[in-house]
């Protein structure tokens, strides 16, 4: 009985009405959390008895780093049941969390140079997480280019879902090859664990940031996707009968430029 | 079911019998990018020696995505591919066969000139050795990574590029352990470690990249 409810959300009808009722609560919850989480890290928290008040980009740059790496493993799962299953919504799962996931993994990159800069020295260090996530990163590139490059939809993302697939298996062969040459070079010198204790306050401003940027990746992914599936079912039936009927549902279903990153413009995806 | 693989792999290494300067590109490229670095940086013999492994291996990472793109577009152009997917044996064994004639036109070639280059820069010759044997392990990986992002690039509108962004993440961890060897040993340290993890890697792409590759020609060709 609740596996036929699973597949059921599949359908993009239902998947469509779904998500219709959800993004409103995801898009405030990530709103909330991480409004409460920036006020409890910024005004709350003390400083950092090493760092002062630098430490504070933390509250972007940990959930940020998180969330790229989380939204590339969901990918590549997404991508997986695309390839085995044949389900159409999975394929657009996949292809609506990888802006998402490019951003965070750029923007990871980005603040962990704004905190280097004070706390190292330097913005850029061949460490062995940058360099990991770097290549993360260009991961992301590729599946992005690769999803938009054949004029065939379902080719793209077939093509697109097994590159995420070998790109999963690959990452730990990247995290892991990055960090033994990283030792052989300068040793270990920097690692991101701050002082080993962490006052209650900044742990929780912390997985207050964290769980919005959770919500805000599932809202941005399940928006985007949203947009996708109008765009696919095009004339079929339900979505003449929401045009004709529900005027509103319809119109909240449409955004699809506020959908769209910049980012995912540059690459030249259709919103 | 070998007997395809033989028949497969004959005729591939026979249409480049017909046509060596395809083979040779990929060569002289080699040859040519590794010998851009002492006329960029000066010809300092500690300095070369010091960038050596890493120019050499960079070289040979860009070296194989010059000859992969052709892997299969040529097939595909004149639909042997079709014949291939239609053939009563396994995908991925055929799949096989042309990644083995891949690699003896393509990569064996750029382990057998890679001595020269290694005297080039001033290697000695016991980094030479781990510098041929990491290539020899290495290379073969290079190939059957970049069959699976060439299957999967067939016939896109900017292939090439394309190509390069989709498949140089997926070098890294080669061009790390191949050139992490050479340095090992240039440091008078055991390469082994590295050589070993290269050759688990070997084994790894080997049992897994046909069957990916097998997948992404099905893609191709739906």
């Amino acid at each position: 009985m609740s596996r036929i409810r699973w597949f059921k959300f599949a359908a993009p009808a239902h998947f469509h009405a779904l998500t219709g009722t959800l993004l409103p609560w995801l898009w405030a919850a990530a709103l909330a959390f991480t409004a409460t989480g920036l006020y409890v890290g910024f005004v709350i928290a003390p400083p950092d008895y090493q760092q002062g008040d630098s430490y504070r980009i933390m509250w972007l740059h940990v959930p940020a780093a998180w969330m790229a790496m989380l939204a590339y493993f969901l990918m590549a799962g997404y991508g997986l049941i695309h390839l085995v299953w044949r389900i159409k919504l999975a394929r657009i799962m996949a292809s609506a969390l990888a802006p998402t996931g490019l951003l965070f993994a750029f923007l990871a990159l980005w603040s962990g140079a704004l905190w280097g800069k004070p706390t190292w020295g330097a913005y850029w260090v061949w460490d062995a997480r940058l360099t990991s996530s770097l290549i993360l990163l260009f991961l992301y590139l590729g599946y992005l280019a690769l999803d938009s490059a054949f004029e065939d939809r379902e080719r793209s993302g077939q093509a697109a879902s097994l590159l995420a697939v070998v790109g999963v298996i690959n990452l730990p062969i990247i995290y892991f090859s990055v960090q033994w040459w990283n030792t052989l070079h300068q040793g270990a010198s920097i690692t991101l664990s701050e002082a080993p204790t962490m006052s209650a306050s900044m742990l929780a401003a912390l997985l207050l940031t964290t769980v919005g940027c959770w919500a805000y990746t599932a809202a941005a992914a399940l928006h985007r996707a949203r947009s996708m599936v109008l765009e696919q079912a095009g004339n079929s039936h339900w979505v003449r009968r929401l045009r004709q009927g529900h005027r509103p549902a319809a119109a909240r279903g449409r955004p699809a430029r506020l959908a769209a990153t910049p980012i995912g413009d540059l690459l030249g995806r259709r919103p | 079911m070998f007997q395809a693989f033989i028949a497969l792999l004959h005729r591939d290494l026979t249409l480049v019998m017909r046509r060596r300067q395809d083979a040779l590109y990929g060569m002289a490229f080699f040859v040519i990018v590794v010998s851009l670095f002492p006329l960029g940086m000066g010809p300092e013999p500690a300095l070369l020696q010091r960038i050596a492994p890493g120019a050499i291996w960079a070289a040979a990472l860009l070296a194989s995505l010059l000859t992969l793109e052709r892997l299969f577009a040529d097939d595909c152009g004149e639909h042997t591919l079709e014949s291939l997917l239609l053939a009563p044996q396994p995908l991925s064994l055929l799949v096989l066969a042309k990644l083995v004639a891949h690699w003896l036109y393509a990569g064996l070639p750029l382990v057998v000139i890679a001595p020269l280059l290694g005297l080039q820069l001033g290697l000695a010759p016991a980094v030479q050795l781990t510098l041929v044997v990491s290539l020899l392990l290495g290379t073969p990986v290079l190939t059957l990574l970049g069959g699976i992002a060439a299957a999967l690039t067939l016939g896109a509108r900017a292939g090439n590029g394309l190509m390069a962004l989709v498949l140089l993440p997926l070098f890294v961890p080669v061009l790390i352990l191949g050139s992490g060897a050479v340095e090992q040993s240039l440091h008078g340290a055991s390469p082994q470690g590295h050589l070993l993890l290269l050759a688990a890697l070997l084994v790894l792409a080997l049992s897994l990249a046909p069957a990916a590759i097998a997948a992404a020609l099905r893609i191709a060709l739906d």
